[in-house]
């Protein structure tokens, strides 16, 4: 790709860019009903994918608590959502999702592959258990009932949310913390010799990650209005940043926010007709994508260009 | 309180067997086709039910169903892993990407295992009676069908045990789990002999699936709790070994017992904590290489 091509893509992708937004921001005006519910649905899996992306995309590690930060959220917003106003709740949530990813980070990336990824999926099931144990025997009672918020101020939030995740992400992969994640997940050992500190940028990016997969929860939560730990803690939210992640293709930032777009969709136009046969195709498509499309749609529309163009890959 | 205690212990060892024999399976898929594979609690749901349809429908006894189950379950862990993960192994460009992506294609599995038994059988609890009468020894009681589960469980991974020390297929099985390239060098066939291992990782599950349902309910989504039990008593036996996993299952079936009679909510969580306390103490096991 040439110096001539970049510059005249640069305006053409910020304005594509500010005209999705512009269009997302403007979408309780002229689409009402299901529209913005299902968007707040869509938008809330491209936050908790991106997520996942920062971290697991460039070190390789297999993060599966995803579902844990997301519950942190939501029982955030359970306790706090009636005394305290909503941005600070969410301001919490994120806060205490952060705290949580530090922990677990500092204690267990030391571990390595498939280990990390076991113990991340533990941390979802624990948490739940020990919820489960202290509210039926503690305090007597099992779930919970959150405010309600508007389906507009919900998916207001949620798009702020979205668009601070993208810029987090592109500030990440664009620092000298995101070359050293990538070079983490080259040769670890290579990138510790270089002078990078490794736990040190795999922790803290680990949990920065967490952040807004804490906040959205804890305002799905008001749409929700009644929780309990099977609700918050649920193992598939685990799996499905990934599945959505690996079917965008993880290499870029705009194949997850695509892959998530397009399987959360499915997901809701599927699950209220064919509940059964959702998870059925979720794990036919999960096992076709990690057979024939390992680099994700992206990696796919790539390929296909440069048989089109005979080209080089563009860059991203 | 000797007899309460002697109890909780026997208890434990009941339920030990099986988890010995499930964890035994996990540990050959793992430990030597390299596939974490996260659908082994859903084998253990096919045999349990297919035990239960043989039983109330065709009248077949579950303990003959065994040998019926078994095989089948056998042949397909076998194909299984030469299409779908044979496929993967090849295209991975290392074996840490093989080790991901495979957890992730035996993720896809379970769900669609598990689908397809939730839209034949529903959310519905299934079981049957069979030996459900006490059996004493001393002044204890127990139910005889515990008793049999445990017999066989033991059985079964002796045999195994044997089989994997004894003969020249248990031989290039142990040559495989050490180094896959060296022992395809060796002459062994090690896309065969990777595929024979996770079908009887499989048959073990399944196995295992027969006799739990002689004792316990039979649903559709029961297989995830046992595969984390597996996976639990996997890393406490140490990863890759055999022997490891068959004490390791009686160590958490006793720890569950004991939990059970202190405080039946945080029987899961107290496996979690161990699992926690295992992974950042002493990751490879207690029988594992360093």
């Amino acid at each position: 790709m040439n110096i001539a091509s970049v510059i005249s893509k640069k305006p053409f992708l910020l304005g594509l860019v500010g005209l999705i937004l512009l269009l997302l921001a403007t979408l309780p005006f002229y689409a009402t009903g299901y529209t913005p519910i299902l968007m707040t649905t869509i938008l809330m899996y491209i936050i908790m994918t991106v997520s996942w992306v920062i971290f697991s995309g460039p070190t390789g590690y297999i993060s599966l608590a995803s579902a844990a930060f997301f519950g942190v959220g939501i029982y955030t917003m359970a306790i706090l959502g009636k005394a305290l106003p909503l941005p600070v709740v969410i301001a919490i949530a994120g806060a205490a999702s952060f705290l949580v990813a530090l922990l677990v980070g500092a204690l267990t990336l030391r571990l390595k592959g498939i280990y990390f990824a076991i113990f991340t999926f533990g941390l979802v099931v624990l948490i739940k258990e020990v919820l489960l144990y202290w509210e039926i025997n503690i305090t007597g009672t099992r779930g919970r009932f959150v405010v309600l918020e508007s389906n507009e101020t919900v998916y207001y939030v949620m798009l702020i949310l979205f668009v601070l995740t993208m810029l987090v992400a592109y500030f990440i992969q664009h620092s000298k913390l995101g070359l050293a994640l990538r070079s983490i997940g080259e040769n670890e050992e290579a990138a510790a010799h270089t002078g990078v500190n490794v736990t040190m940028v795999k922790v803290i990016t680990y949990a920065i990650s967490a952040i807004f997969v804490g906040a959205s929860g804890a305002i799905m939560a008001t749409r929700w209005t009644y929780i309990d730990p099977y609700v918050a803690f649920n193992p598939i939210l685990s799996f499905m940043p990934v599945l959505m992640a690996i079917f965008g293709g993880v290499g870029t930032l705009y194949g997850p926010v695509i892959g998530a777009s397009m399987l959360a969709y499915l997901q809701e136009v599927l699950t209220t007709r064919f509940p059964y046969y959702y998870m059925l195709i979720f794990g036919a498509v999960l096992i076709a994508v990690i057979l024939y499309l390992p680099n994700g749609l992206v990696g796919l529309v790539q390929r296909g260009w440069k048989r089109v163009s005979g080209g080089q890959i563009a860059s991203t | 309180m000797i007899i309460r205690i002697l109890n909780i212990v026997i208890d434990g060892l009941l339920m030990g067997g099986i988890y010995a024999l499930i964890a035994m399976g996990l540990s050959l898929q793992y430990g030597v086709a390299r596939v974490f594979n996260i659908a082994h609690g859903e084998f253990i749901m096919i045999g349990a039910f297919a035990t239960w349809l043989m039983y109330t429908v065709l009248g077949i006894n579950p303990l003959l169903s065994l040998v019926i189950v078994g095989p089948i379950i056998l042949v397909i862990g076998f194909l299984l892993h030469r299409t779908l993960f044979t496929s993967l192994r090849i295209r991975a460009p290392n074996p840490g990407a093989y080790e991901a992506s495979s957890m992730l294609a035996s993720f896809g599995l379970l769900f669609i295992i598990q689908y397809i038994a939730l839209s034949i059988w529903g959310n519905a609890t299934r079981g049957y009676t069979y030996l459900a009468v006490p059996f004493r020894i001393g002044e204890t009681i127990f139910a005889t069908n515990r008793l049999v589960t445990l017999a066989f469980a033991v059985g079964i991974g002796l045999a195994f045990y044997l089989f994997l020390t004894y003969t020249r297929m248990g031989k290039a099985i142990r040559a495989a789990a050490q180094d896959p390239a060296a022992a395809g060098l060796m002459g062994i066939n090690i896309n065969w002999v990777l595929a024979l291992c996770f079908g009887l990782g499989a048959l073990m599950a399944g196995i295992a699936g027969s006799l739990t349902s002689m004792c316990f309910p039979v649903y559709a989504t029961m297989g995830l709790n046992y595969t984390i039990i597996a996976i639990i008593v996997v890393v406490l036996g140490g990863l890759g070994s055999i022997p490891g996993s068959f004490i390791g299952g009686f160590i958490i079936g006793l720890i569950g017992s004991i939990m059970s009679y202190v405080q039946p909510g945080l029987a899961v969580a107290s496996y979690y904590l161990l699992f926690i306390i295992l992974l950042l103490v002493r990751p490879t096991g207690i029988l594992g290489k360093k």
